[in-house]
């Protein structure tokens, strides 16, 4: 189990230190200062042995994370418990940083207590834990407050409590996808798959059942199968199913359920949580295409051409579009000319960045560049790394849509057609990238 | 950023230098190394030339860049252009760059060295330091070869300035180390020597560094430079402390060049000419006065600089060793310092003393210092000192001290570091032994040594006692009973039991007359160890019991009933279990008279070379040769024959001098080991081999021919042997010509037919050995003159000649060897072999030398013999008989029948075969008993084919077996001479 939980700041100083077991001593931060923060190469890998002690960590903007351990545990586990960690804390005190940690220290140490016992994770819910630990003083609670604190922390339904009322029942889900891709210069797709997940923010009062369809292959060939053919029964739907390749749950969701049947129900928590994550392989919609054009002119010259290609409904509006294509080490001038958006070369990243803020689907655009080279005595040959990119789309790429979403309070007197809903979809970029 | 000076400064380094150091994290300081490696690319690419300054500054960015650890890979051609700009600044600059950067990259060196060579041939000073610094901080093989010519000649030129001969020198020097074979000093020689007479005292400090270098290489081109140097150095030593103006530090005159000139003359004997060593003398006697005066300056630098010359002077009094009054004075001297406040100065007081002891002159003024000594060994803080203080005891002790210095190293022991206690026990040892006056004494202080410090105590050690013991009558009683009493300790060490098993096993009827220590009271006290030893310990136990069987049979039955239980007879180490049992057989199936034959008491062994002190040489490596030495000398007192000391001196040449033989005389180091640990090779041999120690010892030795000429020498050289006449002349006549050859020559040639390597000739002075190689008709022969003496050997020559009609058969050429062998040195002499036609007699060495005045004559044959120039031919069984029958005229055969003088070993008798240089046949002969060889003789006139046949008759009793040898070769001497030769080898 975790033997001990450390937040350092860039310099390598310790901002908080929680040792949760003997076997780890005072020099462990120290190993972990010297042989990672300040290693002379880059450490990439997250988990690092030391002297027969494990450290995992993880790095939001400039603060390190890291969680210690002699024995032998589940490396899933202990990052889904430093991921869940950061999340409390932004919950708590908004973005993680250095100020932010200083300013909140007894905070963080009253969490670390109560989320993590003698290095067992425990109850990491937002919601439950903002109803004991709270940031305004110590409220004095009474008696019957505090029987039903241990009742819902200890119950079967840790994550929420009861008599929630809103006046207005309303419910947003967003579905937020990642796409990663990885293209030959020919346009051959290396490899690609999409990452998503469904975040759920609900303000529903009483202890409502919820319901969640989607068109997952394998429910929709099941409903299928009681009627006409497969593909009669795609086409009587409306939309094309898809195949997931793998998902996981809130601990909300009843998983005896889904398996039996392949259903989703649950009783969300209050407030936001997200309620799955999945990840597909197949039938991507890759939004843009990027077609790469390289040409060496002697020695001392380098010609380059971009084209890229969106590729979804032209109603839709693709947004926070960046193409970043790396340049030689021995780069001495870059002369850039595009038509739409800025481009610049940026000396500091060895690359030119071109910027596009908005792009209707099914339009092309092209940059071209010329780049001065510096001969130089090294016979090194550039490596050529891949031209990435990022961008925002409306859409789902990995062709998900939300059916229903299904509410049920059989004790309060609302139904389902009265609570609001909202969905959105999101498709960022992950790692997109074309070999050129 | 501290401020950069207006002239030179160069403000975007400073800021780019600034920016760095404020960035916050790795990426950052990677994000600012690109822009700026982008910038200057852009400006370096810029079609606008760019002027020496921005130029200066981005190369400069680019060495700061390089040097945080990022790659560079351009800008050198940028930097090179700075060499050739005028300004100080710019071309330091672009000489930095290059040495630090620096590629082999064929045309940037070209550009370089054309650079650095206008630099040399320009006439301003400061560039001329700046091209040379270059090169000596490159100081490839590149650049020597571009330079090693040119530099010697600024060195020497008469027009340069002061400032860059020093850069000269040092550059010389540092080329030189660099690659020795391409700074060729020759013609310069004697004016770089002259160096020494400069006028500015930094030439003179830069020329020594080179000069020191040089003639430790060759002494002879620079001997000149000893009177110059003793000149130099009293000129400095008598000057006042202002004459040097700048080179007077904290008072003392130029004190690093006379360390240097100190350190120069001790690569030199001591001056011939009376005069320099007189005024040498002069020197180093005002060096000592000067060390006595008041200290001109309470500051440490001031003493610091005072002492560092005096211990320099000291070593050189050390070194030539032979002023006593100088070394009384430099021993007096130190004597203060041993009691000084400073630990360093303690320190190197005892190093200094610690070769002193071994002068002849100064020995007895070390000796009055022994109180202090023991106290510093006693109370000083540094272990370091502690060890010094524990060497210089050792290096003191003699006779008359040995028992005080002994008792107090004992009594250091029990507090001593953990790091030098094994060194301590081996040295206790050893002065234990050397100084031994009576035995008793010895073995109390080694049994007490085993009891303080068992776990530091090696084999050697209580293989040694035992050793003692054996050899010596008249102690054992009195070992039987102190192993006896310390046997008794609730606790002892293993060692301890080891020794008391071995001990008491051989010896215990001495004291089983008093009835405290009866033969049960020794059994039951041994075996109440048993269960606390370890296995080889519990074997040696075993074979002790069998002993005592045959000492006092009264004890049979317990010991029986002991071999009987289970523990033993079904142990599960199988030694200990096949010990059991057939002690247990021995014991209950021989006769007594059987039993008694069996289990004698062991004989004494042959003595060798202590095994301690080979130990102490192996730990403390050819440093210690001087202590070894020393022993040679000191090797008449009580154990000696000659043989001993004589054997340190050769084993220490070998570890100091690695030559190609020296594993060949390196065999007798190694063999007393093994021979007087009778457990090492197979631990039956230990207390019970039926062959004794010699033979044990000669089935160590690779070849049997070495213990052979081995065993009658070292057994009449007991233990203890008086001061004998073993250092006098050998059986040779005193006289010019060469002495008739030893009787037993021929019988050395004979044990040499069948193998090229080993020791020819040995006695108490002089050991030969020889390695040889034959190629077809020529042949190469390593002869190793192996001075065993202390005491050089003077005007040693060696002729090789060939008698009679040999002179047209056999083509000999010697290389001449040195005069002059060092004592315990060995040189070595290369003698190249043609083989004409075939021969008979074999060529003769004479050696002649002078030891001690009288002239040693010894005349020997070389073990050059026809078979030499064998070269197998492998044949099938048809082809061989039909080769013999050709060869069937009665003068083409030669046969002998002879009585076989060796057993018939089956591999023994191939292995000779092989080494008669003849293929080996198998399946020719019908009989496989029979031994078939072929072979040609190859010699520069013809070749001659040899067929050979041995045909023994092994069934006949032993002493009856004999061979019958036949040889067919094409030439009828041939056949007769290879018949002779090899019917003498089996």
């Amino acid at each position: 189990m975790i033997g001990g939980l450390f937040i350092y700041n860039h310099k390598g100083e310790v901002l908080i230190s929680r040792v949760y077991r003997d076997d780890i001593g005072r020099n462990a931060v120290d190993a972990f200062r010297v042989n990672v923060i300040h290693a002379r190469q880059q450490v990439r890998s997250p988990v690092t042995n030391i002297a027969r002690t494990s450290f995992f960590h993880v790095k939001r903007s400039n603060i390190w994370l890291a969680a210690v351990t002699k024995q032998n545990v589940n490396a899933a586990m202990v990052f889904e418990f430093l991921y869940k960690m950061c999340d409390v804390m932004t919950a708590y005190f908004g973005k993680i940083s250095e100020e932010n940690i200083k300013n909140n220290f007894v905070l963080i140490y009253e969490l670390l207590d109560e989320i993590l016992d003698f290095g067992y994770p425990q109850n990491s819910e937002t919601g439950a834990l903002k109803t004991f630990i709270t940031q305004t003083g110590i409220k004095s609670q009474s008696k019957e407050e505090q029987s039903q604190i241990t009742s819902q922390v200890t119950g079967q339904i840790g994550w929420r409590r009861e008599g929630i009322k809103y006046r207005r029942n309303e419910l947003f889900l967003d579905v937020l996808e990642s796409v990663n891709l990885l293209m030959s210069p020919q346009g051959q797709v290396l490899s690609a798959h999409v990452s998503g997940r469904v975040v759920m923010k609900s303000y529903l009062s009483g202890m409502p059942e919820c319901k969640f369809g989607m068109n997952d292959k394998i429910v929709i060939d099941k409903q299928g199968k009681g009627g006409a053919t497969e593909e009669a029964a795609g086409k009587r739907s409306g939309h094309q199913s898809i195949a997931i390749d793998d998902c996981t749950f809130h601990q909300c969701v009843r998983l005896s359920k889904f398996d039996a049947e392949r259903s989703i129900s649950f009783i969300p928590p209050d407030g936001e949580c997200e309620l799955m994550r999945y990840r597909t392989t197949k039938d991507i919609i890759l939004p843009f295409r990027v077609i790469p054009l390289v040409r060496e002119v002697g020695r001392t010259k380098l010609e380059v051409k971009v084209v890229i290609k969106s590729n979804f409904k032209p109603s839709l509006l693709a947004q926070k579009i960046e193409v970043r294509i790396p340049t030689p080490l021995n780069t001495s001038g870059v002369q850039v000319i595009c038509m739409k958006g800025k481009a610049k070369y940026k000396a500091s990243e060895n690359a030119i960045v071109w910027k596009i803020k908005r792009m209707a689907g099914m339009k092309e655009s092209q940059i071209s560049a010329e780049i001065e080279l510096l001969p130089t005595n090294d016979k090194k040959k550039w490596a050529r790394p891949p031209i990435s990119m990022n961008f925002e789309v409306p859409f789902a790429p990995s062709g998900l849509k939300v059916r229903y979403l299904k509410v049920f309070e059989p004790k309060l007197n609302y139904s389902d057609h009265d609570v609001i809903k909202w969905v959105r979809y999101i498709g960022r970029s992950g790692i997109y990238e074309t070999r050129c | 950023m501290p401020a950069v000076s207006k002239g030179d400064g160069m403000r975007g380094l400073a800021v780019f230098i600034s920016d760095i150091r404020n960035c916050k994290s790795k990426e950052a300081e990677i994000k600012r190394i690109n822009k700026e490696l982008a910038n200057i690319r852009s400006k370096f690419k810029g079609d606008k030339a760019l002027d020496g300054y921005s130029k200066k500054k981005y190369v400069c960015k680019l060495l700061f860049i390089f040097l945080l650890g990022h790659d560079i890979d351009f800008g050198h051609m940028e930097a090179v252009n700075l060499l050739s700009s005028n300004k100080y600044t710019e071309k330091q600059i672009g000489y930095l760059f290059i040495s630090v950067l620096v590629n082999s990259n064929s045309e940037l060196i070209r550009l370089i060295n054309n650079a650095i060579k206008n630099d040399l041939s320009s006439r301003n000073p400061t560039f001329m330091c700046l091209a040379l610094h270059c090169i000596a901080n490159v100081g490839s093989r590149e650049m020597a070869e571009a330079f090693a010519g040119e530099i010697p000649r600024i060195l020497v030129a008469g027009d340069t300035m002061d400032s860059v001969k020093q850069s000269a020198a040092l550059c010389l020097l540092r080329l030189y180390k660099a690659s020795p074979d391409l700074v060729l000093m020759g013609e310069w020689t004697s004016r770089v020597v002259h160096l020494l007479n400069d006028q500015h005292m930094g030439v003179v400090t830069a020329a020594i560094s080179l000069i020191t270098c040089l003639s430790s290489k060759n002494p002879d081109e620079f001997k000149t430079c000893v009177s110059l140097a003793v000149s130099r150095l009293s000129r400095i030593v008598s000057s006042a402390s202002t004459d040097l103006q700048d080179y007077t530090y904290y008072f003392v005159p130029a004190p690093w060049l006379s360390c240097k000139l100190l350190r120069l003359l001790q690569c030199y004997p001591p001056p011939e000419d009376g005069a320099v060593k007189g005024r040498l003398v002069e020197c180093l006697e005002t060096i000592l006065n000067k060390a006595q005066e008041p200290p001109k300056s309470k500051k440490v630098q001031h003493s610091n600089a005072k002492n560092a010359i005096l211990f320099e002077a000291i070593s050189l009094i050390i070194h030539y060793d032979s002023e006593p009054n100088l070394l009384v004075r430099a021993c007096n001297q130190l004597g203060q310092f041993l009691q000084h406040r400073e630990t360093n100065l303690r320190y190197l007081a005892l190093e200094s003393m610690c070769t002193l002891a071994s002068s002849e002159f100064s020995h007895e003024a070390v000796k009055t210092h022994i109180e202090t000594v023991i106290n510093a060994l006693k109370t000083e803080r540094d272990v370091s000192v502690r060890q010094r203080a524990a060497d210089l005891l050792y290096a003191m002790c003699d006779r008359s001290n040995a028992k005080q210095i002994v008792a107090e190293m004992l009594s250091y022991l029990e507090t001593a570091d953990y790091s030098i206690r094994e060194e301590m026990v081996l040295k206790v040892a050893i002065l234990a032994e050397k100084y031994a006056v009576d035995y008793s004494w010895y073995v109390d202080t080694i049994l007490n040594l085993i009891r303080i410090a068992g776990d530091y105590v090696s084999e050697e050690v209580w293989y040694r006692v035992i050793q003692i013991v054996i050899n010596r009558d008249d102690v054992q009683g009195y070992a039987a009973k102190t192993v006896f009493e310390a046997l008794q300790a609730p606790a002892c060490h293993e060692n301890m039991v080891k020794v008391g098993g071995y001990i008491l096993g051989e010896f215990g009827n001495l004291i089983a007359g008093d009835p405290r220590s009866s033969p049960l009271v020794q059994f039951n006290l041994l075996h109440s160890k048993f269960h606390l030893c370890s296995v080889p310990t519990r074997a040696l136990l075993l074979s002790a019991y069998i002993k005592f069987i045959n000492l006092f049979p009264e004890t049979k039955a317990t010991i029986q009933e002991v071999l009987r239980s289970d523990s033993q007879i079904r142990n599960s180490d199988v030694e200990l279990q096949q010990r059991a049992v057939e002690y247990l057989k021995l014991s209950s199936i021989a006769s007594t008279d059987v039993l008694a034959t069996v289990l004698e008491e062991m004989p004494p062994f042959p003595e060798r070379e202590s095994s301690i002190l080979a130990k102490l040489k192996k730990k403390k490596g050819p440093g210690a040769v001087s202590v070894e030495l020393e022993d040679g000398k000191e090797r008449g007192e009580l154990n000696g024959g000659g043989d001993r000391g004589g054997d340190a001196a050769i084993a220490a040449s070998n570890a100091s001098t690695p030559s190609p033989s020296a594993d060949l005389l390196g065999l007798r180091s190694a063999a007393p080991v093994s021979g007087a640990a009778p457990s090492a090779g197979s631990l039956l041999v230990d207390v019970f081999s039926e062959a004794g120690p010699a033979a044990s010892s000669a089935g160590v030795n690779d070849d049997g021919f070495l213990s052979a000429l081995h065993a009658p020498e070292a057994s009449d050289s007991p233990l203890v042997e008086g001061p004998g006449d073993s250092d006098s002349a050998p059986p040779s006549a005193a006289s010019e010509d060469p002495a008739p050859p030893l009787p037993e020559s021929d019988e050395l040639l004979n044990k040499f037919v069948c193998k090229n390597n080993g020791v020819l000739f040995e006695n108490q002075l002089l050991q030969i050995g020889i390695k040889s190689e034959y190629r077809q008709n020529l042949g190469r022969m390593y002869l190793f003159y192996g001075n065993k003496t202390s005491v050089q050997f003077v005007s040693f020559s060696t002729t090789v000649s060939c008698p009679g009609e040999l002179q047209s058969q056999l083509n000999v050429q010697t290389k001449t060897v040195e005069p002059l062998v060092e004592g315990g040195a060995q040189v070595q002499q290369v003698i190249n072999i043609e083989c004409l036609t075939d021969f008979i007699d074999a060529p003769l060495l004479n050696i002649k030398f002078r030891y001690g005045g009288a002239l040693q004559n010894i005349s020997l044959k070389l073990p050059v013999t026809i078979n030499k120039f064998f070269q197998p031919t492998e044949m099938a069984a048809a082809d061989f008989f039909q080769r013999w029958k050709q060869l069937s005229q009665p003068q083409q055969e030669a046969q002998k029948i002879f009585k076989a003088s060796h057993g018939m070993d089956t591999e023994v008798l191939k292995a000779k075969l092989l080494g008669l240089g003849t293929a080996l046949l198998e399946n020719v002969d019908p009989n496989p008993e029979n031994y078939v060889c072929a072979g040609v003789i190859q010699t520069k006139a013809q070749q001659v084919g040899c067929l050979l046949r041995l045909e023994p008759n092994a069934q006949a009793q032993p002493g009856e077996q004999m061979y019958r040898l036949t040889l067919r070769s094409s030439k009828d001497t041939v056949s007769q001479r290879v018949c002779d030769l090899l019917a003498e080898q089996f």
